[in-house]
Protein backbone atom coordinates (compact mmCIF):
# COMPACT_ATOMS: atom_id res chain seq x y z
CA UNK A 1 0.00 0.00 0.00
CA UNK A 2 1.86 3.28 -1.16
CA UNK A 3 1.52 6.18 1.84
CA UNK A 4 2.22 9.43 1.13
CA UNK A 5 3.11 12.05 3.51
CA UNK A 6 2.54 15.65 3.91
CA UNK A 7 6.10 16.59 5.37
CA UNK A 8 5.42 20.17 6.86
CA UNK A 9 8.41 22.22 7.80
CA UNK A 10 8.88 25.72 10.19
CA UNK A 11 10.96 28.23 8.21
CA UNK A 12 13.15 25.29 6.60
CA UNK A 13 13.21 22.85 9.65
CA UNK A 14 11.15 19.73 9.85
CA UNK A 15 8.87 19.52 12.81
CA UNK A 16 9.47 16.49 15.35
CA UNK A 17 5.40 15.78 14.59
CA UNK A 18 6.44 15.14 10.45
CA UNK A 19 8.97 12.66 11.74
CA UNK A 20 6.14 11.04 13.47
CA UNK A 21 4.45 11.04 10.78
CA UNK A 22 6.71 9.31 8.48
CA UNK A 23 7.06 6.84 10.73
CA UNK A 24 3.57 5.85 11.15
CA UNK A 25 3.26 5.73 7.65
CA UNK A 26 6.13 3.49 7.53
CA UNK A 27 4.38 1.28 9.72
CA UNK A 28 1.51 0.57 7.64
CA UNK A 29 3.00 0.86 4.15
CA UNK A 30 4.22 -3.09 4.14
CA UNK A 31 6.71 -3.67 1.73
CA UNK A 32 5.19 -0.23 -0.32
CA UNK A 33 7.07 3.11 -0.33
CA UNK A 34 6.57 6.05 1.98
CA UNK A 35 6.38 9.35 -0.13
CA UNK A 36 7.13 12.56 1.52
CA UNK A 37 6.06 15.74 -0.49
CA UNK A 38 7.65 18.47 1.07
CA UNK A 39 6.43 22.44 -0.37
CA UNK A 40 8.43 25.55 0.08
CA UNK A 41 12.01 26.07 -0.06
CA UNK A 42 14.47 24.49 2.20
CA UNK A 43 18.00 22.90 2.09
CA UNK A 44 18.46 19.89 0.61
CA UNK A 45 20.49 18.62 3.54
CA UNK A 46 17.39 18.80 5.48
CA UNK A 47 15.24 16.61 2.95
CA UNK A 48 17.78 13.16 3.67
CA UNK A 49 16.49 13.69 7.30
CA UNK A 50 13.12 12.34 6.06
CA UNK A 51 14.94 9.16 4.81
CA UNK A 52 16.12 8.35 8.17
CA UNK A 53 12.74 7.50 9.47
CA UNK A 54 11.75 5.64 6.30
CA UNK A 55 10.92 7.51 3.40
CA UNK A 56 11.96 6.34 0.05
CA UNK A 57 10.85 9.54 -1.95
CA UNK A 58 10.71 13.08 -1.57
CA UNK A 59 8.98 14.90 -3.63
CA UNK A 60 9.79 18.87 -3.32
CA UNK A 61 8.15 21.50 -4.63
CA UNK A 62 10.65 24.62 -3.63
CA UNK A 63 8.85 27.32 -6.50
CA UNK A 64 8.90 30.68 -4.03
CA UNK A 65 5.41 31.62 -4.29
CA UNK A 66 4.79 28.53 -1.74
CA UNK A 67 7.01 29.41 1.13
CA UNK A 68 4.08 30.95 2.48
CA UNK A 69 1.58 28.87 3.25
CA UNK A 70 -1.63 29.12 1.44
CA UNK A 71 -4.36 26.02 1.73
CA UNK A 72 -5.58 25.51 -1.40
CA UNK A 73 -2.90 25.59 -3.28
CA UNK A 74 -1.11 23.29 -0.97
CA UNK A 75 -3.91 20.78 -0.79
CA UNK A 76 -3.87 20.93 -4.73
CA UNK A 77 0.16 20.34 -5.04
CA UNK A 78 -0.25 17.19 -2.33
CA UNK A 79 -3.22 15.72 -4.01
CA UNK A 80 -1.07 15.70 -7.79
CA UNK A 81 1.47 14.14 -5.93
CA UNK A 82 -1.04 11.40 -4.29
CA UNK A 83 -2.89 10.89 -7.81
CA UNK A 84 1.48 10.79 -9.50
CA UNK A 85 1.99 7.92 -6.53
CA UNK A 86 -1.16 6.10 -6.72
CA UNK A 87 -0.82 6.45 -2.59
CA UNK A 88 -3.89 4.83 -1.15
CA UNK A 89 -3.77 6.55 2.33
CA UNK A 90 -2.07 9.74 3.35
CA UNK A 91 -0.82 10.90 6.87
CA UNK A 92 -0.68 14.11 7.59
CA UNK A 93 0.03 15.77 11.08
CA UNK A 94 -3.27 17.39 12.19
CA UNK A 95 -1.35 20.78 13.50
CA UNK A 96 -3.14 24.15 11.84
CA UNK A 97 -1.92 23.67 8.89
CA UNK A 98 -2.58 20.20 8.16
CA UNK A 99 -6.46 20.61 9.26
CA UNK A 100 -7.04 23.63 6.85
CA UNK A 101 -5.59 20.92 4.49
CA UNK A 102 -6.47 17.29 5.02
CA UNK A 103 -9.73 18.36 4.35
CA UNK A 104 -9.52 19.99 1.08
CA UNK A 105 -6.98 17.05 -0.01
CA UNK A 106 -9.69 14.53 0.60
CA UNK A 107 -12.57 16.76 -1.16
CA UNK A 108 -10.08 16.97 -4.33
CA UNK A 109 -9.48 12.70 -4.10
CA UNK A 110 -13.13 12.28 -3.34
CA UNK A 111 -11.29 10.80 -0.11
CA UNK A 112 -12.92 9.66 3.81
CA UNK A 113 -10.87 11.42 5.88
CA UNK A 114 -10.85 11.12 10.00
CA UNK A 115 -8.87 14.11 11.92
CA UNK A 116 -7.38 13.25 15.30
CA UNK A 117 -6.08 9.67 14.94
CA UNK A 118 -3.67 8.15 17.79
CA UNK A 119 -3.51 4.68 16.52
CA UNK A 120 -2.29 2.15 13.64
CA UNK A 121 -4.93 1.39 11.69
CA UNK A 122 -6.76 -2.39 11.77
CA UNK A 123 -6.44 -3.58 8.45
CA UNK A 124 -8.71 -6.48 7.48
CA UNK A 125 -9.32 -7.29 3.62
CA UNK A 126 -11.37 -4.32 3.28
CA UNK A 127 -12.06 -2.79 6.24
CA UNK A 128 -9.82 0.03 7.70
CA UNK A 129 -10.49 1.05 11.00
CA UNK A 130 -8.41 4.03 13.12
CA UNK A 131 -9.39 5.00 16.58
CA UNK A 132 -9.79 9.04 17.55
CA UNK A 133 -10.55 10.93 20.67
CA UNK A 134 -14.59 12.23 20.66
CA UNK A 135 -15.77 14.60 22.97
CA UNK A 136 -13.12 15.98 23.38
CA UNK A 137 -11.47 12.80 24.84
CA UNK A 138 -14.48 11.70 27.09
CA UNK A 139 -14.71 9.00 25.29
CA UNK A 140 -13.03 7.29 22.14
CA UNK A 141 -14.15 6.08 18.66
CA UNK A 142 -12.86 3.57 16.41
CA UNK A 143 -13.96 4.61 12.86
CA UNK A 144 -13.77 2.54 9.67
CA UNK A 145 -12.92 4.43 6.26
CA UNK A 146 -14.92 3.24 3.36
CA UNK A 147 -13.44 5.12 0.34
CA UNK A 148 -10.72 3.52 -1.64
CA UNK A 149 -8.52 6.39 -0.60
CA UNK A 150 -8.04 7.43 2.60
CA UNK A 151 -7.00 10.31 4.69
CA UNK A 152 -5.52 10.18 8.33
CA UNK A 153 -4.67 13.59 10.03
CA UNK A 154 -2.81 12.12 13.21
CA UNK A 155 -2.65 13.68 16.52
CA UNK A 156 1.00 14.87 17.37
CA UNK A 157 2.70 13.25 19.87
CA UNK A 158 0.61 10.03 19.68
CA UNK A 159 2.71 7.47 17.69
CA UNK A 160 6.73 7.28 18.69
CA UNK A 161 9.62 7.96 16.17
CA UNK A 162 11.58 5.00 15.04
CA UNK A 163 14.24 4.80 12.91
CA UNK A 164 14.58 2.79 9.68
CA UNK A 165 17.17 4.54 7.65
CA UNK A 166 16.60 4.42 3.88
CA UNK A 167 18.36 6.46 1.20
CA UNK A 168 15.54 8.78 0.05
CA UNK A 169 15.44 9.67 -3.75
CA UNK A 170 14.80 13.54 -3.98
CA UNK A 171 12.48 14.71 -6.95
CA UNK A 172 11.51 17.99 -7.61
CA UNK A 173 8.07 18.41 -8.59
CA UNK A 174 6.44 21.79 -10.20
CA UNK A 175 2.80 23.15 -9.47
CA UNK A 176 0.40 26.17 -11.51
CA UNK A 177 -1.97 26.70 -8.59
CA UNK A 178 -2.02 30.07 -7.68
CA UNK A 179 -2.30 31.15 -3.73
CA UNK A 180 -5.82 33.44 -3.16
CA UNK A 181 -4.43 34.25 0.39
CA UNK A 182 -1.49 36.46 1.12
CA UNK A 183 0.42 35.81 4.57
CA UNK A 184 0.93 39.50 5.73
CA UNK A 185 3.09 38.99 8.88
CA UNK A 186 3.90 35.94 10.66
CA UNK A 187 4.29 36.15 14.46
CA UNK A 188 5.83 33.01 16.58
CA UNK A 189 7.07 33.36 19.82
CA UNK A 190 10.75 32.02 19.42
CA UNK A 191 12.97 29.51 21.85
CA UNK A 192 8.94 28.45 23.68
CA UNK A 193 8.04 24.75 22.66
CA UNK A 194 4.56 24.90 21.29
CA UNK A 195 2.10 23.50 23.42
CA UNK A 196 0.43 21.00 21.07
CA UNK A 197 3.67 18.89 20.71
CA UNK A 198 5.16 19.09 23.99
CA UNK A 199 5.88 15.97 25.44
CA UNK A 200 6.15 17.75 28.95
CA UNK A 201 3.31 20.39 30.03
CA UNK A 202 3.45 22.32 33.18
CA UNK A 203 -0.13 24.00 33.91
CA UNK A 204 -1.40 26.19 36.36
CA UNK A 205 -5.05 27.54 37.53
CA UNK A 206 -6.94 30.03 39.70
CA UNK A 207 -5.75 28.70 42.73
CA UNK A 208 -1.94 30.46 41.75
CA UNK A 209 -4.26 33.79 42.53
CA UNK A 210 -2.78 36.03 39.53
CA UNK A 211 -0.01 36.09 36.68
CA UNK A 212 2.93 37.64 38.61
CA UNK A 213 2.83 34.42 40.21
CA UNK A 214 3.56 32.12 36.84
CA UNK A 215 7.12 32.26 37.27
CA UNK A 216 7.55 28.83 39.43
CA UNK A 217 5.25 27.53 36.45
CA UNK A 218 7.57 28.96 33.65
CA UNK A 219 11.06 27.93 35.60
CA UNK A 220 9.30 24.29 36.37
CA UNK A 221 8.55 24.00 32.82
CA UNK A 222 11.75 25.37 31.52
CA UNK A 223 14.35 23.15 33.88
CA UNK A 224 12.19 20.18 32.25
CA UNK A 225 12.05 21.50 28.68
CA UNK A 226 8.47 21.46 28.45
CA UNK A 227 5.59 24.15 27.76
CA UNK A 228 3.44 25.57 30.06
CA UNK A 229 -0.82 25.86 29.86
CA UNK A 230 -3.91 26.89 31.81
CA UNK A 231 -7.12 26.68 32.72
CA UNK A 232 -9.98 28.31 31.15
CA UNK A 233 -10.73 31.05 33.96
CA UNK A 234 -7.36 32.42 34.13
CA UNK A 235 -7.08 32.92 30.00
CA UNK A 236 -10.19 34.05 30.40
CA UNK A 237 -9.10 36.77 32.91
CA UNK A 238 -5.93 37.41 30.49
CA UNK A 239 -3.63 36.26 33.49
CA UNK A 240 -2.25 33.97 30.22
CA UNK A 241 -2.83 34.31 26.28
CA UNK A 242 -5.30 31.75 25.11
CA UNK A 243 -3.39 29.74 23.06
CA UNK A 244 -2.08 28.14 26.52
CA UNK A 245 -5.76 27.78 27.45
CA UNK A 246 -6.22 23.96 27.32
CA UNK A 247 -9.95 21.44 27.76
CA UNK A 248 -12.88 21.08 26.00
CA UNK A 249 -13.16 24.32 24.37
CA UNK A 250 -9.64 25.15 24.27
CA UNK A 251 -6.54 23.07 23.37
CA UNK A 252 -6.68 19.14 23.52
CA UNK A 253 -2.97 17.85 24.52
CA UNK A 254 -1.90 14.57 24.60
CA UNK A 255 1.82 14.97 26.77
CA UNK A 256 3.86 12.15 28.40
CA UNK A 257 4.08 14.12 31.32
CA UNK A 258 0.88 16.91 32.29
CA UNK A 259 1.42 18.64 35.86
CA UNK A 260 -1.70 20.11 36.51
CA UNK A 261 -1.02 23.02 39.57
CA UNK A 262 -3.65 24.70 41.51
CA UNK A 263 -6.40 23.39 38.91
CA UNK A 264 -9.74 21.78 40.15
CA UNK A 265 -10.34 18.82 37.60
CA UNK A 266 -13.76 20.50 36.34
CA UNK A 267 -15.10 17.90 33.96
CA UNK A 268 -14.43 20.53 30.73
CA UNK A 269 -10.84 20.92 31.96
CA UNK A 270 -10.50 16.96 32.50
CA UNK A 271 -11.81 16.42 28.80
CA UNK A 272 -8.50 18.05 27.22
CA UNK A 273 -5.95 16.71 28.70
CA UNK A 274 -6.81 13.39 30.71
CA UNK A 275 -5.27 11.46 27.66
CA UNK A 276 -1.78 12.68 28.97
CA UNK A 277 0.33 9.32 29.55
CA UNK A 278 1.18 10.64 33.24
CA UNK A 279 -0.69 13.62 35.12
CA UNK A 280 0.36 15.09 38.63
CA UNK A 281 -1.91 16.91 40.46
CA UNK A 282 -1.01 19.85 43.15
CA UNK A 283 -3.53 20.99 45.13
CA UNK A 284 -4.17 22.46 48.35
CA UNK A 285 -8.24 20.65 48.77
CA UNK A 286 -7.67 16.40 49.09
CA UNK A 287 -10.91 16.13 47.80
CA UNK A 288 -10.18 18.64 44.41
CA UNK A 289 -11.72 16.37 41.77
CA UNK A 290 -8.58 16.23 39.79
CA UNK A 291 -6.77 13.79 42.23
CA UNK A 292 -9.63 11.40 40.44
CA UNK A 293 -7.64 11.54 37.55
CA UNK A 294 -4.16 11.89 38.71
CA UNK A 295 -1.09 9.67 38.41
CA UNK A 296 1.04 11.24 41.65
CA UNK A 297 -0.75 13.91 43.91
CA UNK A 298 0.53 16.13 46.56
CA UNK A 299 -2.30 17.25 48.59
CA UNK A 300 -0.27 20.88 49.81
CA UNK A 301 -0.09 24.59 48.77
CA UNK A 302 1.45 25.14 45.39
CA UNK A 303 3.41 27.76 46.97
CA UNK A 304 5.50 25.45 49.42
CA UNK A 305 5.16 22.34 47.15
CA UNK A 306 6.27 24.45 43.54
CA UNK A 307 9.85 25.35 44.60
CA UNK A 308 10.73 22.00 46.41
CA UNK A 309 9.93 20.83 43.24
CA UNK A 310 11.70 23.15 40.88
CA UNK A 311 14.88 22.68 43.81
CA UNK A 312 14.76 19.04 42.89
CA UNK A 313 14.29 19.27 39.36
CA UNK A 314 17.29 21.08 38.89
CA UNK A 315 19.26 18.26 40.76
CA UNK A 316 18.21 16.11 38.95
CA UNK A 317 19.11 17.94 35.57
CA UNK A 318 22.72 18.91 36.97
CA UNK A 319 23.44 15.10 37.61
CA UNK A 320 22.31 14.22 34.22
CA UNK A 321 23.84 16.59 32.52
CA UNK B 1 -22.62 41.72 3.60
CA UNK B 2 -24.17 38.37 3.38
CA UNK B 3 -22.65 36.06 5.96
CA UNK B 4 -23.88 32.45 6.41
CA UNK B 5 -23.04 31.00 9.47
CA UNK B 6 -22.54 27.26 10.47
CA UNK B 7 -24.13 25.90 13.75
CA UNK B 8 -23.51 22.44 15.13
CA UNK B 9 -26.10 20.97 18.07
CA UNK B 10 -23.67 19.55 20.67
CA UNK B 11 -23.80 18.18 24.05
CA UNK B 12 -23.34 20.56 27.08
CA UNK B 13 -19.77 20.73 28.25
CA UNK B 14 -20.81 19.12 31.65
CA UNK B 15 -22.28 15.91 29.86
CA UNK B 16 -20.80 12.29 31.53
CA UNK B 17 -20.59 10.83 28.25
CA UNK B 18 -21.64 7.01 28.27
CA UNK B 19 -22.74 4.56 25.67
CA UNK B 20 -25.55 2.88 24.79
CA UNK B 21 -26.51 -0.63 22.87
CA UNK B 22 -22.95 -2.38 22.61
CA UNK B 23 -21.19 1.06 22.44
CA UNK B 24 -22.01 1.72 19.01
CA UNK B 25 -24.45 4.78 19.88
CA UNK B 26 -23.94 7.94 22.43
CA UNK B 27 -26.17 7.60 25.11
CA UNK B 28 -27.94 10.95 25.11
CA UNK B 29 -30.84 9.87 27.77
CA UNK B 30 -30.73 13.28 29.75
CA UNK B 31 -28.04 14.84 27.53
CA UNK B 32 -28.65 19.05 27.13
CA UNK B 33 -27.60 20.03 23.72
CA UNK B 34 -25.99 23.70 23.22
CA UNK B 35 -25.11 25.43 20.43
CA UNK B 36 -21.07 24.41 19.74
CA UNK B 37 -19.05 27.39 21.41
CA UNK B 38 -17.10 28.20 18.59
CA UNK B 39 -20.36 28.47 16.71
CA UNK B 40 -21.72 30.88 18.96
CA UNK B 41 -18.60 33.18 18.58
CA UNK B 42 -18.57 32.95 14.84
CA UNK B 43 -22.24 33.88 15.01
CA UNK B 44 -21.47 37.06 17.44
CA UNK B 45 -18.84 37.90 15.05
CA UNK B 46 -20.82 37.83 11.85
CA UNK B 47 -23.21 40.40 13.67
CA UNK B 48 -20.90 42.55 14.22
CA UNK B 49 -20.02 42.72 10.84
CA UNK B 50 -22.72 43.06 9.44
CA UNK B 51 -23.78 45.83 12.41
CA UNK B 52 -20.88 48.02 11.36
CA UNK B 53 -21.17 47.63 7.50
CA UNK B 54 -24.71 46.54 6.88
CA UNK B 55 -26.24 42.96 5.88
CA UNK B 56 -27.68 39.85 6.76
CA UNK B 57 -26.70 36.79 8.97
CA UNK B 58 -28.45 33.27 8.09
CA UNK B 59 -27.36 30.67 10.14
CA UNK B 60 -27.53 26.65 9.19
CA UNK B 61 -27.57 23.26 10.55
CA UNK B 62 -27.57 19.70 9.47
CA UNK B 63 -30.01 18.40 11.99
CA UNK B 64 -33.25 16.33 12.90
CA UNK B 65 -36.10 18.37 14.18
CA UNK B 66 -34.90 18.34 18.07
CA UNK B 67 -31.91 21.47 16.61
CA UNK B 68 -34.45 23.83 16.25
CA UNK B 69 -34.36 24.78 19.91
CA UNK B 70 -30.76 25.64 19.88
CA UNK B 71 -31.35 27.05 15.79
CA UNK B 72 -34.40 29.57 17.57
CA UNK B 73 -31.67 30.70 20.09
CA UNK B 74 -29.43 31.79 17.42
CA UNK B 75 -32.31 33.53 16.07
CA UNK B 76 -32.86 35.04 19.18
CA UNK B 77 -28.86 35.73 19.63
CA UNK B 78 -30.00 38.09 16.29
CA UNK B 79 -29.06 36.04 13.21
CA UNK B 80 -31.99 37.20 10.37
CA UNK B 81 -33.25 34.12 9.30
CA UNK B 82 -32.25 30.03 9.78
CA UNK B 83 -31.63 26.67 7.49
CA UNK B 84 -31.83 23.20 8.80
CA UNK B 85 -31.21 20.44 6.26
CA UNK B 86 -33.05 17.77 7.67
CA UNK B 87 -30.56 15.14 7.85
CA UNK B 88 -28.93 13.03 10.80
CA UNK B 89 -25.04 14.61 10.56
CA UNK B 90 -23.26 11.40 10.16
CA UNK B 91 -19.82 12.89 9.23
CA UNK B 92 -18.52 15.96 8.60
CA UNK B 93 -17.61 14.91 4.96
CA UNK B 94 -21.62 15.10 4.88
CA UNK B 95 -22.64 17.61 6.66
CA UNK B 96 -20.00 20.16 4.29
CA UNK B 97 -21.74 18.57 1.09
CA UNK B 98 -24.93 19.77 2.58
CA UNK B 99 -23.82 23.08 3.68
CA UNK B 100 -22.17 23.53 0.11
CA UNK B 101 -25.14 22.98 -1.97
CA UNK B 102 -27.06 25.72 0.06
CA UNK B 103 -24.25 28.32 -0.14
CA UNK B 104 -23.17 27.48 -3.90
CA UNK B 105 -25.82 29.37 -5.14
CA UNK B 106 -26.98 31.47 -1.52
CA UNK B 107 -24.37 34.61 -2.62
CA UNK B 108 -22.76 34.60 0.17
CA UNK B 109 -19.64 36.61 0.89
CA UNK B 110 -18.33 34.61 4.40
CA UNK B 111 -19.29 31.23 5.26
CA UNK B 112 -17.98 31.41 9.12
CA UNK B 113 -17.76 27.72 11.10
CA UNK B 114 -16.20 27.19 14.02
CA UNK B 115 -12.86 25.73 14.83
CA UNK B 116 -14.42 22.30 15.62
CA UNK B 117 -17.72 20.65 16.41
CA UNK B 118 -16.78 19.68 20.26
CA UNK B 119 -18.55 16.33 20.01
CA UNK B 120 -17.20 14.36 17.14
CA UNK B 121 -13.66 16.79 17.42
CA UNK B 122 -13.11 16.84 13.41
CA UNK B 123 -12.09 20.34 12.61
CA UNK B 124 -13.29 19.33 9.25
CA UNK B 125 -16.13 21.54 7.89
CA UNK B 126 -14.07 25.10 6.98
CA UNK B 127 -11.54 22.89 4.96
CA UNK B 128 -14.17 20.56 2.99
CA UNK B 129 -16.30 23.51 2.68
CA UNK B 130 -14.15 25.82 1.32
CA UNK B 131 -13.23 23.02 -1.36
CA UNK B 132 -15.91 22.05 -2.26
CA UNK B 133 -16.84 25.57 -2.83
CA UNK B 134 -13.84 26.19 -4.73
CA UNK B 135 -13.55 29.54 -2.66
CA UNK B 136 -9.93 30.47 -0.09
CA UNK B 137 -10.11 29.60 3.58
CA UNK B 138 -8.74 30.40 6.82
CA UNK B 139 -8.79 28.50 9.87
CA UNK B 140 -8.55 28.64 13.34
CA UNK B 141 -8.68 32.46 13.18
CA UNK B 142 -8.98 34.76 16.48
CA UNK B 143 -9.70 38.25 14.24
CA UNK B 144 -10.94 39.56 10.97
CA UNK B 145 -11.74 42.58 9.35
CA UNK B 146 -13.02 43.77 6.09
CA UNK B 147 -10.74 46.31 4.14
CA UNK B 148 -11.70 47.34 0.87
CA UNK B 149 -13.38 43.76 -0.12
CA UNK B 150 -10.61 41.25 1.57
CA UNK B 151 -10.83 39.74 4.58
CA UNK B 152 -7.64 40.16 6.80
CA UNK B 153 -7.68 37.74 9.44
CA UNK B 154 -5.47 36.85 12.27
CA UNK B 155 -5.32 32.85 11.91
CA UNK B 156 -3.33 30.65 14.98
CA UNK B 157 -0.40 28.65 13.97
CA UNK B 158 1.83 26.69 15.52
CA UNK B 159 3.89 28.39 18.44
CA UNK B 160 2.36 31.91 16.80
CA UNK B 161 0.17 34.06 14.75
CA UNK B 162 -0.44 34.67 11.15
CA UNK B 163 -1.95 37.38 9.81
CA UNK B 164 -3.59 36.99 6.17
CA UNK B 165 -4.88 38.68 3.89
CA UNK B 166 -7.74 36.61 1.93
CA UNK B 167 -10.59 37.37 -0.96
CA UNK B 168 -14.02 37.43 -0.90
CA UNK B 169 -16.11 35.45 -0.66
CA UNK B 170 -14.43 32.74 1.82
CA UNK B 171 -14.80 30.17 4.37
CA UNK B 172 -13.28 30.70 7.75
CA UNK B 173 -13.59 28.92 11.27
CA UNK B 174 -13.73 30.91 14.50
CA UNK B 175 -10.97 30.00 17.48
CA UNK B 176 -11.67 31.46 20.85
CA UNK B 177 -10.81 35.31 20.70
CA UNK B 178 -12.10 35.76 18.14
CA UNK B 179 -15.24 37.56 20.19
CA UNK B 180 -17.49 37.32 23.13
CA UNK B 181 -20.77 35.09 22.61
CA UNK B 182 -23.65 37.04 22.89
CA UNK B 183 -26.24 36.10 24.75
CA UNK B 184 -30.03 36.49 23.96
CA UNK B 185 -32.37 39.13 25.73
CA UNK B 186 -35.70 38.66 25.80
CA UNK B 187 -36.40 40.97 22.97
CA UNK B 188 -34.51 38.91 20.61
CA UNK B 189 -36.35 35.90 22.28
CA UNK B 190 -39.90 37.29 21.31
CA UNK B 191 -38.47 38.49 17.94
CA UNK B 192 -36.99 35.06 17.25
CA UNK B 193 -40.59 33.48 17.36
CA UNK B 194 -41.27 34.95 14.10
CA UNK B 195 -38.23 34.59 12.23
CA UNK B 196 -37.91 32.44 8.90
CA UNK B 197 -36.82 28.93 9.41
CA UNK B 198 -36.56 26.99 6.30
CA UNK B 199 -36.25 23.50 6.73
CA UNK B 200 -34.70 21.64 3.45
CA UNK B 201 -34.15 18.10 2.56
CA UNK B 202 -30.47 16.66 2.07
CA UNK B 203 -29.04 15.88 -1.09
CA UNK B 204 -28.63 12.08 -0.23
CA UNK B 205 -24.71 10.67 -0.30
CA UNK B 206 -23.24 7.63 1.41
CA UNK B 207 -20.97 8.92 4.08
CA UNK B 208 -17.19 7.79 3.76
CA UNK B 209 -16.78 7.24 7.04
CA UNK B 210 -18.54 5.37 9.77
CA UNK B 211 -18.26 4.65 13.69
CA UNK B 212 -17.96 1.18 14.39
CA UNK B 213 -17.77 1.67 18.36
CA UNK B 214 -17.28 3.58 20.91
CA UNK B 215 -14.49 2.78 23.54
CA UNK B 216 -14.27 4.93 27.49
CA UNK B 217 -10.72 6.15 27.90
CA UNK B 218 -9.22 3.82 29.84
CA UNK B 219 -9.12 3.98 33.76
CA UNK B 220 -6.44 5.71 36.07
CA UNK B 221 -5.27 3.11 38.31
CA UNK B 222 -5.20 4.77 41.78
CA UNK B 223 -2.90 7.67 42.36
CA UNK B 224 0.45 7.53 44.61
CA UNK B 225 -0.06 9.95 46.77
CA UNK B 226 3.43 12.29 48.43
CA UNK B 227 3.72 14.18 51.09
CA UNK B 228 3.63 17.70 50.45
CA UNK B 229 6.82 18.19 53.04
CA UNK B 230 9.05 15.79 51.01
CA UNK B 231 7.23 17.11 47.70
CA UNK B 232 10.72 17.19 45.78
CA UNK B 233 10.30 13.16 45.42
CA UNK B 234 8.47 13.14 42.76
CA UNK B 235 10.97 14.10 40.24
CA UNK B 236 12.53 11.04 41.34
CA UNK B 237 9.53 9.12 41.02
CA UNK B 238 8.77 10.85 37.75
CA UNK B 239 12.31 9.69 36.67
CA UNK B 240 12.69 5.77 38.07
CA UNK B 241 9.18 4.74 38.03
CA UNK B 242 6.18 6.56 35.36
CA UNK B 243 10.14 7.17 32.94
CA UNK B 244 8.84 10.20 31.81
CA UNK B 245 11.65 12.37 32.50
C1 LIG C 1 -19.06 25.93 28.30
C2 LIG C 1 -17.87 25.77 29.23
C3 LIG C 1 -16.65 25.38 28.69
C4 LIG C 1 -15.53 25.25 29.52
N1 LIG C 1 -14.34 24.86 28.95
C5 LIG C 1 -13.24 24.76 29.76
C6 LIG C 1 -11.98 24.38 29.21
O1 LIG C 1 -11.85 24.12 28.01
N2 LIG C 1 -10.91 24.32 30.03
C7 LIG C 1 -11.00 24.62 31.37
O2 LIG C 1 -9.97 24.57 32.05
N3 LIG C 1 -12.18 24.97 31.90
C8 LIG C 1 -13.30 25.06 31.14
N4 LIG C 1 -14.47 25.46 31.70
C9 LIG C 1 -14.47 25.95 33.10
C10 LIG C 1 -14.51 24.83 34.11
O3 LIG C 1 -15.85 24.47 34.35
C11 LIG C 1 -13.88 25.32 35.44
O4 LIG C 1 -14.57 26.45 35.87
C12 LIG C 1 -12.41 25.65 35.33
O5 LIG C 1 -11.69 24.59 34.71
C13 LIG C 1 -11.83 25.93 36.71
O6 LIG C 1 -10.54 26.43 36.59
P1 LIG C 1 -9.51 26.30 37.80
O7 LIG C 1 -9.39 24.89 38.18
O8 LIG C 1 -8.29 27.03 37.40
O9 LIG C 1 -10.20 27.19 38.93
P2 LIG C 1 -11.00 26.76 40.23
O10 LIG C 1 -12.13 25.88 39.92
O11 LIG C 1 -11.27 28.02 40.95
O12 LIG C 1 -9.99 25.89 41.04
C14 LIG C 1 -8.85 26.36 41.65
C15 LIG C 1 -8.23 25.19 42.39
O13 LIG C 1 -7.02 25.60 42.98
C16 LIG C 1 -6.93 25.10 44.29
N5 LIG C 1 -6.10 26.04 45.05
C17 LIG C 1 -6.40 27.30 45.44
N6 LIG C 1 -5.35 27.85 46.07
C18 LIG C 1 -4.37 26.92 46.09
C19 LIG C 1 -3.05 26.90 46.60
N7 LIG C 1 -2.52 27.95 47.21
N8 LIG C 1 -2.34 25.77 46.45
C20 LIG C 1 -2.87 24.69 45.82
N9 LIG C 1 -4.09 24.67 45.30
C21 LIG C 1 -4.84 25.77 45.43
C22 LIG C 1 -8.34 24.99 44.79
O14 LIG C 1 -8.44 23.97 45.78
C23 LIG C 1 -9.10 24.64 43.51
O15 LIG C 1 -9.22 23.23 43.35
C24 LIG C 1 -15.62 25.55 30.90
C25 LIG C 1 -16.86 25.91 31.43
C26 LIG C 1 -17.98 26.01 30.63
C27 LIG C 1 -19.29 26.39 31.25
N1 LIG D 1 -24.48 19.39 11.80
C1 LIG D 1 -23.92 20.58 11.51
N2 LIG D 1 -24.68 21.59 11.03
C2 LIG D 1 -24.14 22.79 10.74
N3 LIG D 1 -22.85 23.09 10.93
C3 LIG D 1 -22.05 22.12 11.40
C4 LIG D 1 -22.53 20.83 11.72
N4 LIG D 1 -21.49 20.09 12.17
C5 LIG D 1 -20.42 20.90 12.14
N5 LIG D 1 -20.74 22.12 11.68
C6 LIG D 1 -19.86 23.31 11.54
O1 LIG D 1 -18.53 22.90 11.35
C7 LIG D 1 -17.71 23.30 12.43
C8 LIG D 1 -16.64 22.29 12.65
O2 LIG D 1 -17.22 21.05 12.85
P1 LIG D 1 -16.40 19.69 12.71
O3 LIG D 1 -15.62 19.78 11.45
O4 LIG D 1 -17.47 18.64 12.66
O5 LIG D 1 -15.55 19.61 13.93
C9 LIG D 1 -18.66 23.53 13.57
O6 LIG D 1 -18.12 24.45 14.50
C10 LIG D 1 -19.86 24.10 12.83
O7 LIG D 1 -19.65 25.46 12.51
Amino acid sequence: MNVLVFAEHIDGSFKKSTFEAISYAKAITGTSSVTAVVIGEIDSSKLSELGKYGASKVLHNSQALYNTFDGAAYASIIASAAQKEQARVLVISNSYCGKNIAPRVAVKLKAGIVSGVVSLPKIDGTSFIVRKPVFSGKGLADVAIETDIKILAITPNSYQLNESPTDAAIENIQSDAQPACQSMEIKRVTGKIPLTEAEIVVSGGRGWKGPENWGMIEELAQILGGATACSKPVSDMHWRGHEEHVGQTGITIKPNLYIATGISGAIQHLAGVSSSKVIVVINKDPEAPFFKAADYGIVGDVFEVMPQIIDAAKKFKASSN
Amino acid sequence: MKILVCISNVPDTTTKVTFTEGNTQFNNTGVQYIINPYDELSLTKALELTEAQGGTVTVINVGLVDTEANIRKALAIGAHDAIRINATPVDAYYVAEQIAEVAKNGGYDIVMTGRESIDYNSGQVCGLLAEMLGWPGINVITKIDIEDGKAICERDIDGGKEKVSCPLPCVISAQKELTEPRIPNMRGIMAARSKPLQVLEPTSNEPYTKISVYEMPPAKSSCKMIDAANAGQLIDLLHNEAKVI
